[in-house]
């Protein structure tokens, strides 16, 4: 009998085996703040990411597999300012877990760490889906992923603090990797700097704004809303007076937009890595980056 | 009063713009505006053969008219619990009605997946059940959820549920609610009246598949549910009444795929719900003289499919079927049918075609249509509808 119960605690045990082998159970919004968790976490902690690469972060839904995963959850992981307002809300409220709810430990907001861009002045739904806390695409700067990582660290110590040496020695490590790779990507990116771009969405204004290039454009006429045969006329107007070297997407967006642009204005089309995992080379941070920049500087060659 | 609670109105959408710059301790606030035009090619005195039909359950007028409004005020109260309010406010008749759709609080750090919900809610059982009208992918309820709940089952209670800490996703609630409202009627045992069980099961298959199973179970002991007049309208209309036990039980599945699960660009969904029904008791007509009644044993069931496929990112089309199936039968078979409870051998059906654009996240325009036979004479329905979101956006559940 006592086998038999013994077994049978063994058998409930195992199934919550993600919990029990690592010290924190951390869900990320996104994949690329799944990534950071990991560099800094490493075998501490066991990383889920709500979402893929291929998915648009702005549109996504409170599923059940999400509700079981948040529940079980020590630590959230977001962009936040308002880019999971659709569907994060309900997650935190259905899983009924309070470590997780904003404002507590357990949820960690990355946008809320740095300065934000494009913060506007005056808001109003005409505009498109805007943000009132400014854009929340931060991870694309990894200057501002220097920042995001050290308060990372210091969350992950206080809800871990048996480990505090642990996570501080991968980020000491993780800094001076980061801060290296920086300057060497700083270096590389030189020849793109006031090259002007068309973009799908505002996701690229991190990137653009570390890297010096300029936005020629957006394929949406507003935030959210899909490209118009009108507003792509207008785009080629724009283009013909001043040039772009590019048109970017990510891989969740549809390339059509960005095609019939590409063919009204013989600009070349891009389809280029916004976060980690999903694509080719971009499984670590540090992939990522490497491949954004050496297909920006390829392109333009 | 109610100017007093227009001018409320009024000033919380004045609000507003303040309020874009959200912060924690403002409470979310959300207006839907839902507008129609409806056109009947029958328009006799609608009915659902074998279901006696509930207040909320009869059809919009024809014509140019304004649907279900929504003003919705929610927020965190504190680090323990949630609130939310929604208002409904929508013509009858020529009167503008304010009702109070929902009223509830629910913990938020309960722990060991334990969640409480308190005052007035839309009961979690079925899939289609607590969802707002707005979020339906069709303009009008099933008919089996008009047949059985009047629309919609909202009453006034206590809700305990639990989710399991399983990567599956499973959820287990009771619920003890008042009863006084349609299909309940008459809030016995002191205002518990009425009990419901569910649970829900649910995962994703993949990368691009996610599905959730549930079953549902309701029960209520009844005194004098009064359904609406039949026919014919005299000062004093006989009004049918139900006393007794009243039992639902159902079960729903929902599959969505989205390649890739990115939902923006495509999406299909596939969702279907079984419900029946079994009532024990006794039927009265009250205002007849001399008084008709008849002991009543009903057994009704019914179930709808419906998919939709979004075929671009603004644009979807839908497809609904509906069927419901009636077999009740009593002491008195005069006394039944004027009580509607005869369905005289007809099966209600309906089939439903949906077409509708979202020029955003927040506006959506649909034309829907029917062709009706879930009563003896036969309707096509053409309905056009608008609904947009102000304010605050709500997330939506699965």
């Amino acid at each position: 009998m006592k086998k038999f119960f013994s077994l049978a605690i063994f058998i409930l045990l195992l199934g919550n085996m993600n919990i029990a082998l690592a010290d924190l159970n951390i869900l990320s919004c996104e994949p690329e703040w799944a990534s950071l968790a990991n560099e800094l976490g490493g075998s501490h902690v066991a990383v889920h990411s709500a979402t893929t690469a291929y998915q648009d972060p702005h549109h996504i839904e409170a599923r059940p597999s999400l509700i079981a995963k948040v529940r079980r959850a020590d630590l959230l992981i977001c962009s936040g300012a308002e880019l999971e307002s659709g569907w994060l809300p309900m997650l935190q409220r259905q899983s009924s877990n309070a470590t997780v709810l904003t404002g507590k430990s357990g949820y960690f907001e990355a946008a809320q760490q740095v300065s934000r861009l494009d913060i506007p002045k005056h808001i109003d739904r005409s505009m498109g889906d805007v943000h009132a806390s400014g854009n929340p695409h931060v991870h694309l700067d990894p200057r501002r992923i220097s920042i995001i990582a050290k308060a990372l660290t210091e969350r992950l110590i206080k809800l871990d603090t048996e480990n505090t040496r642990h996570y501080q020695q991968r980020f000491d490590k993780f800094k001076t990797r980061w801060e290296k790779a920086i300057k060497r990507w700083e270096k590389i990116a030189e020849p793109l700097k006031g090259k002007r771009m068309v973009v799908h969405h505002r996701d690229w204004v991190y990137l653009f704004d570390w890297l010096g290039i300029e936005i020629a454009g957006s394929l949406e006429p507003k935030p959210g809303l899909p490209a118009t045969a009108n507003h792509l006329t207008k785009l080629k107007q724009t283009l013909r007076d001043n040039p772009a070297a590019l048109i970017v997407h990510t891989p969740y967006q549809n390339n059509r937009a960005a095609r019939r642009l590409s063919k009204l204005t013989s600009t070349d089309v891009m389809e280029l890595p916004h976060t980690t995992g999903g694509t080719e080379q971009t499984e670590t941070l540090f992939d990522l980056f490497e491949t954004i920049i050496s297909k920006l500087t390829g392109a333009i060659k | 009063m109610r100017s007093t609670l227009l001018l409320v109105v009024i000033t919380l959408c004045a609000w507003q713009p303040a309020f874009a710059a959200k912060s924690n301790f403002n409470p979310d606030i959300s207006l839907i505006l839902d507008g129609r035009y409806v056109s009947y090619s029958n328009t006799s005195d609608y009915e659902l053969p074998g279901f006696m039909l509930g207040p909320e359950a009869e059809r919009s007028g024809q014509g140019l008219q304004l649907g279900h409004g929504e003003l919705s005020l929610s927020a965190n109260i504190d680090d323990m619990f949630y609130g939310k309010l929604t208002t409904a406010i929508a013509d009858h008749e020529g009167e503008t009605e304010i009702e109070l759709e929902e009223a509830f609080i629910k913990t938020l750090a309960l722990g060991n997946g334990f969640s409480i919900k308190a005052g007035r809610f839309f009961s979690d059982i079925g899939y289609l059940n607590n969802q707002h009208t707005h979020a339906w992918d069709f303009t009008d309820a099933p008919l089996i959820y008009r047949g059985l709940f009047g629309n919609q089952l909202i009453d006034d209670g206590l809700q305990i549920s639990w989710l399991a800490p399983t990567d599956l996703f499973l959820k287990l609630g009771l619920e003890s609610l008042r009863g006084e409202r349609f299909p309940a009627g008459g809030a016995t045992n002191n205002g518990s009246g009425a009990y419901t069980l569910f649970a829900k099961l649910g995962g994703d298959v993949g990368i691009s598949h996610s599905w959730q199973l549930g079953l549902s179970h309701w029960t209520a002991q009844i005194e004098n549910r009064n359904a609406a007049a039949h026919e014919e309208a005299t000062a004093t209309p006989e009004i049918p009444s139900f006393s007794g036990d009243s039992t639902i039980n159902g079960i729903d599945f929902i599959w969505k795929w989205a390649p890739k699960g990115n939902k923006r660009e495509r999406y299909l969904t596939f969702q279907a719900e079984y419900f029946e029904r079994n009532e024990n008791g006794n039927i009265e007509l009250i205002n007849s003289s001399p008084l008709e009644t008849s002991t009543y044993d009903g057994k009704q069931s019914g179930w709808y499919l419906q998919t939709v496929y979004k075929f671009k990112p603004q644009w979807r089309i839908g497809y609904r079927y509906d069927q419901l199936k009636a077999n009740n039968s009593g002491s008195d078979i005069n006394t039944l049918t004027e009580a509607g409870v005869n369905d005289q051998g007809h099966k209600p059906t309906r089939s439903s075609l949906m077409l509708d654009y979202s020029h955003s996240e927040y506006s959506r325009i649909r034309l829907q249509l029917s062709k009706d036979d879930s009563y003896p004479d036969s309707d096509n329905i053409i309905m056009i509808q608008y609904i947009m979101a102000l304010g605050t956006h709500g997330a939506h559940s699965f």
